[in-house]
């Protein structure tokens, strides 16, 4: 049993909060002794080409499909003899090579849906595509397993569904100074202090109430946690590195945050792909490969596991637009010191057995790919969070 | 009638009372007070917005404009059509805001939350929220079969796609599970015949209802127990002949207008009155003469929607509703935006309206709009945006018109503190907070007004 488990599941529990001291003594600990293991989920939103991200460049039916858009033999990373990065993710191709990189194949789920809003509720949900769910599955790893707003952080402004549980939601912030001064304003503060917390009660109100303590808690937790904690690594200058750097801040000055989420934009390549999709990749491909470097540094690499999904792939066929349309079944990224199957997880796309819109099959549920990071990194019950019980798979 | 039965009244039909209308309604009962409400929301005064540029889109449809003038052309005309949406989105807004059929407008947002859509053909779009409008008070069975044949929800559930070849049961799915039965209330199999009564439903160009009698299946069906050659509007007959349709509605009358907590005996005496003749009208009246209604448990007890908030607080300072960049920038960090729905089954609502960012943003609204506060958050980008725009959202900026001001120091500012407290906050004021809020007693009235708008109370009505 481990030591927060025990903890949680005695007596003690209760105690605990009133001796904070004592709680202060667990937060000195340097995180990865206590095996905090941290997950974060980085989705490519729009919908991105997993084609011409890890290029099928032996298949002549690829450039029979893409006949303006296909990557050239000569322009891929080669990977496996059959499949081959784009060039713009060199810097994971070294990922690769060290054995810290699972590329599977396939990813998706039965009747897929081709909104960008609808696929993206149902990636975030975790639901199936004909049934729609309030809540979030990290948010409802949030509700049975955290213990406040911050034990998820998405780094961004405002938070998204994936986040929102039943009982208990994550926090957004991507800058933990501006959220401590927007939890400080004056009046804000000043409800607080003149606030005894004897009397909420159950309804709406007193609801309002402890969700202003906890935010403005979480709010002070986060940033007097992460202000000491400053990267001295040199990200590009793009949003989305600047997201990776205040993440990497997080984990390593030890915020027991466990789960992270961040988005980032662009993907959806209807017209002129090519050059827009390949700024993209080099833009994540850079990002991440400070991102690993920076938590690497402060050791706390081997505790953390990187996700990569884009809530659909796209069309096989290209359009009349040079670009591709939405697709459904597309590639998935686990990047981590602890791989169980560095390198391809499972089998290439097959682009002779399409679906009817001309998409790539699904062989590997994401909810599966869920279920196996919740039960062998986040030691979690994944078919509580889940509502129902999904195979594991083997990659970590 | 009692100064705190009419505020709540006036929150719940509409959002919240201004002190003069106060002092005059004081006087009258709560009948009158109620009929002066329905008086006022008799006319059905649609929205109107100038489309002439989009006149193409009703001559032609969208497949045949791309045969004749090319795809780029019809793309263009596409976006045009998304981006006119999204300026619908702000005059439904200030509709909202301004209308004096407040109550006509409150019920229509209410239920474009049941009949949830979606839809980015800006003069269907116009046409759907219209429909909503003109049926908000009036006969249910008539407001779904109206519903069903707009071109948006026909293309929103697919059934512009059901034809007899090919049974498309997302439109009928939907309307028992989400506009009249709930689940559990029907069978796959209902639902299976139910989707054969609506094959062959369809629009044209112009908008108007059509009936393809050749992709119209004239076999026998059998749905809810009752059998024969059933059409679309046969069903939705059948449908409201189950007291479980007028059950299912009033419990989202009552969780939306009453109480998020439901009192089983209060939805009883309600289903049975509306299941009578699905009259709204009769059903919202009822709902506001009943005693139950002004009940202490009833009052301020609701957690205001994005939209009741922000339209709450431009009734008081009419400053919210100025620029659309700024309305949907406000929308999208308190998540609702109007005319797009998270899903088809809508909002949740009350609760599902909080998190922590949520009611922080939530919470600083009215220093933002009211008092010049900086908030520099930014709302995420769209899926469609390319890398650029997604992140760059611009800073806004809020400032407060002399005209807004004015009006604000002639229907507020003589008003004693207390009045407007009793005005604009209706639960019990928490201890503490009542204990702090002393500390402004001796501020002008715009400035109390902005700490009133800032408490946790505010947001509940």
């Amino acid at each position: 049993m481990k030591r927060r488990d025990f903890l949680t599941k005695t007596s003690l529990a209760s105690s605990l909060m009133l001796v904070p001291n004592f709680m202060k003594a667990f937060e000195g600990l340097d995180p990865a002794m206590l095996g905090y293991k941290k997950l974060v989920l980085i989705q490519l939103s729009g919908g991105n080409d997993g084609l011409n991200t890890i290029v099928p460049y032996r298949n002549d039916l690829y450039y029979k499909y893409r006949p303006g858009i296909s990557i050239s033999k000569d322009k891929v990373l080669d990977l496996n003899g059959e499949l081959g990065m784009n060039e713009n993710l060199a810097p994971l191709k070294s990922l690769f090579d060290k054995g810290y990189l699972s590329i599977i194949n396939n990813v998706g789920y039965p009747n897929p849906n081709r909104s960008h809003f609808r696929s993206t509720d149902i990636w975030h949900t975790a639901s199936s595509s004909s049934e729609y769910l309030d809540s979030g599955w990290m948010g409802r790893y949030i509700d049975q397993y955290g213990k406040n707003p911050h034990s998820g952080i998405e780094v961004d402004d405002s938070l998204s569904l994936i986040m929102k549980g039943q009982t208990m939601n994550g926090i957004a912030t991507k800058d933990a100074k501006k959220m401590f001064n927007n939890a400080k304003t004056p009046f804000f503060n000043k409800v607080l202090e003149n606030q005894t917390a004897a009397h909420l009660s159950e309804h709406n109100l007193g609801y309002l109430y402890k969700t202003m303590v906890s935010a403005q808690s979480s709010a002070k937790y986060i940033y007097e946690t992460s202000k000491t904690s400053k990267s001295t690594k040199s990200y590009p200058k793009n949003p989305f590195a600047k997201q990776l750097k205040t993440t990497a801040e997080f984990i390593n000055s030890g915020l027991e945050t466990k789960v992270y989420y961040v988005s980032m934009g662009g993907f959806d390549t209807h017209a002129g792909q090519s050059n827009r999709q390949s700024r993209l990749l080099k833009t994540y491909a850079e990002a991440i490969d400070v991102f690993v470097n920076d938590l690497e540094a402060s050791n706390s690499f081997k505790d953390t596991l990187i996700v990569t999904f884009s809530e659909f792939g796209r069309r096989v066929q290209q359009n009349a637009a040079a670009g591709t349309d939405h697709g459904a079944a597309s590639n998935l990224f686990i990047i981590g010191k602890q791989l169980k199957k560095p390198g391809f997880y499972n089998a290439s796309p097959d682009l002779s057995n399409l679906d009817s819109n001309g998409d790539l099959k699904y062989s590997i549920d994401f909810r599966s790919v869920y279920a196996t990071l919740l039960e062998h990194w986040l030691d979690a019950n994944h078919s509580n969070i889940l509502g129902q019980s999904f195979k594991t798979l083997n990659f970590i | 009638m009692k100064q705190r039965h009419l505020i709540h009244l006036h929150w719940r039909s509409g959002f919240g009372i201004k002190p003069s209308s106060l002092q005059s309604a004081k006087a009258l009962n709560k009948k009158k007070n109620v009929n002066s409400i329905f008086e006022s929301s008799k006319k059905i005064e649609p929205i109107l917005i100038d489309l002439s540029e989009f006149d193409d889109f009703l001559k032609t449809p969208y497949q045949k404009y791309k045969k004749i003038h090319g795809g780029d052309a019809a793309t263009k005309l596409r976006q045009k059509s998304q981006k006119k949406v999204r300026e619908l989105n702000f005059v439904w807004l200030k509709k909202i805001s301004s209308s004096q059929c407040v109550l006509r407008e409150k019920m229509t947002l209410f239920w474009a939350n049941v009949f949830v859509c979606r839809d980015n053909h800006i003069f269907h779009m116009v046409q759907f929220n219209n429909c909503l409008r003109t049926h908000a008070l009036g006969n249910f069975g008539n407001f779904v079969k109206a519903i069903a044949r707009t071109p948006s929800m026909l293309k929103y559930l697919n059934n512009n796609r059901n034809i007899k070849s090919k049974p498309n049961e997302n439109f009928a799915r939907e309307l028992l599970e989400l506009f009249t039965l709930g689940l559990g209330n029907y069978s796959e199999q209902d639902v299976k015949e139910a989707a054969r009564a609506f094959t062959g439903w369809s629009f044209k160009a112009n908008g108007d209802f059509i009936m393809r009698t050749n992709k119209h299946d004239e076999n026998l069906k059998t749905f809810l127990g009752v059998s024969g050659n059933l059409d679309g509007d046969d069903v939705i007959d059948i449908l409201l002949k189950q007291r479980e349709c007028a059950e299912f509605i009033c419990k989202k009358i009552y969780t939306y207008f009453v109480n998020p907590v439901i009192d089983p005996s209060h939805l009883k005496e309600l289903t049975a009155l509306f299941y009578k003749d699905y009259n709204i009208e009769k059903l919202m009246r009822h709902v506001f003469s009943s005693d139950w209604f002004y009940d202490e448990k009833n009052i301020g007890v609701k957690i205001k929607s994005p939209v009741e908030l922000m339209v709450g607080i431009n009734k008081t300072v009419p400053s919210v509703f100025k620029k659309q960049s700024q309305v949907t920038y406000l929308q999208k960090m308190m998540g609702q935006i109007l005319l797009y729905p998270v899903n088809v089954s809508g909002w949740k609502g009350d609760r599902y309206w909080i998190d922590s960012n949520s009611l922080m943003f939530r919470l600083k609204l009215p220093s933002v709009l009211l008092n010049n506060a900086k908030i520099s958050l930014k709302p995420k980008g769209e899926f469609e945006d390319d890398f650029g725009n997604f992140y760059n959202q611009k800073n806004q900026n809020f400032t407060v018109s002399d005209k807004a001001r004015a009006y604000f120091e002639t229907h507020y500012s003589k008003t004693p503190f207390k009045r407007l407290k009793a005005i604009l906050v209706l639960p019990k004021l928490d201890e503490d907070t009542k204990e702090m809020l002393k500390i402004y007693q001796n501020q002008n009235a715009f400035q109390y007004c902005i700490q009133l708008m800032s408490i946790p109370e505010y947001q509940l009505c």
